[in-house]
């Protein structure tokens, strides 16, 4: 593959991380425990919508047919999405929502940073841009899964599963899909376990101690799951192709 | 460099967008408008989104160009750019002035990026009655750009112009 095809399919992969985690976050808007944090797990998804678009119009231009971000959303299908399995797990209660939200944005953080000095200048701009909103997001998973840890007996062993459970599809992240070498940074494994490690501690939670881990979805071997999500995405635009307001 | 008066013109045209959500600010003084340039007889804007998932950026960059026709500055053309990446250092502190006169704490000077990291609070004043003494009831607000707080003396909610 060409230069290009790699870039192409990296600048897919992060786009799609944040599309299918953005969408699957906004499936909690009016449905939160509270209202702020109704209100705080929408502005991620929004935030995250927007990187999405950031992305895929890169990924548009490096394809070169003409196409636009909304066509890279709403017209491939699931072969051709690259996003980590993670992003595509299906909310479940709201342990599992911060569980997953936690272990993705402590590695979607390292990432950005590294990224932010990438040589190529329109994934430099991306994650310069991103990290800032980020960050915010870091500190709000992190926060709640030291709420939910050091908080009562019920909220310590719902997060302490939800943990348990997604732990699985943290690794997929460091293992490298041919395109990306040489364009995402590498080694990140060992400062996202330590930062992790030290979250879960303040939480007084256990740190997983499961190394098996799944991949695929970065070369397009995806969960069930996915199929649904763009069902829902994906319907209004192919039933009504270019509808506009 | 000496602005033209092309340029100039498309500046105070443009002090007179304001924003959708914060309709007491211009364009120009929350920092969205980055370069003006004539070149070649044709004006040439930058502009640049606050939060990237930001609603209001595409309403803005559709007023900017409604506004710049209004005044018969054609032929211009208006990109988005993204670096270097809007900060709240960008508001003006006429903008920030205007902002705290609506009821929107503004942001405080220093970065937040490594607040927020590290979890530290600040001390946000109440646009309402001045006070110190207040509280963040969540770090997302009514809009991408701002926070949630509320004053533990008036007693009132009020947002505040997160640093980003």
């Amino acid at each position: 593959m060409s230069d290009n095809t790699h870039r192409l399919n990296v600048a897919l992969h992060l786009g799609d991380n944040a599309l299918i985690l953005g969408h699957r976050i906004s499936e909690w808007c009016g449905h939160g425990p509270v209202l702020e944090q109704d209100i705080a797990m929408t502005n991620i998804a929004l935030d995250l919508i927007g990187q999405a678009k950031m992305y895929l119009d890169y990924a548009a231009e490096l394809e070169g047919k003409g196409n636009d971000h909304d066509h890279l959303a709403y017209k491939r299908d699931v072969l051709d999405f690259k996003n980590l399995l993670i992003a595509e797990i299906p909310n479940g209660d709201f342990a599992d929502t911060i569980a997953r939200q936690f272990c993705f944005d402590q590695w979607h953080f390292l990432l950005l940073q590294e990224l932010s000095n990438s040589d190529d200048p329109r994934l430099k701009e991306i994650a310069q841009k991103s990290l800032k909103e980020v960050t915010y997001h870091k500190r709000w998973s992190s926060e709640w899964v030291v709420r939910l840890g050091d908080g009562t007996e019920e909220s310590k062993e719902k997060i302490q599963r939800a943990i348990d459970d997604i732990w699985y599809y943290t690794g997929e992240a460091f293992i490298p899909a041919e395109y990306e070498k040489g364009i995402l940074p590498e080694n990140l494994n060992d400062a996202w376990m330590q930062s992790v490690k030290a979250v879960l501690e303040e939480a007084t939670l256990e740190m997983p101690t499961d190394e098996w881990m799944q991949d695929g979805g970065k070369t397009g071997v995806h969960t069930e799951h996915l199929g649904f999500i763009l069902a829902e995405m994906q319907f209004l635009p192919r039933a009504y192709p270019d509808a506009t307001w | 460099m000496v602005m033209t008066d092309l340029e100039s013109k498309a500046w105070s045209t443009l002090s007179e967008v304001e924003d959708p959500e914060i309709p007491v600010i211009s364009v120009v003084d929350l920092g969205i408008v980055r370069t003006v340039e004539e070149k070649d007889g044709k004006l040439h804007v930058a502009i640049t989104p606050t939060y990237s998932g930001c609603p209001a950026t595409q309403v803005i960059e559709d007023s900017v160009v409604e506004a710049l026709r209004k005044s018969g500055l054609e032929p211009f053309d208006v990109k988005t750019v993204l670096s270097p990446c809007w900060s709240t250092h960008m508001i003006s502190e006429f903008g920030k002035q205007k902002l705290k006169d609506y009821g929107i704490a503004p942001p405080a000077d220093d970065s937040t990026d490594k607040m927020a990291l590290m979890g530290e609070e600040r001390q946000i004043i109440c646009p309402n009655c001045g006070s110190n003494n207040t509280l963040m009831v969540s770090q997302f607000g009514s809009t991408p750009c701002k926070a949630h707080f509320k004053c533990k003396d008036c007693l009132e909610p009020f947002d505040y112009f997160k640093c980003l």
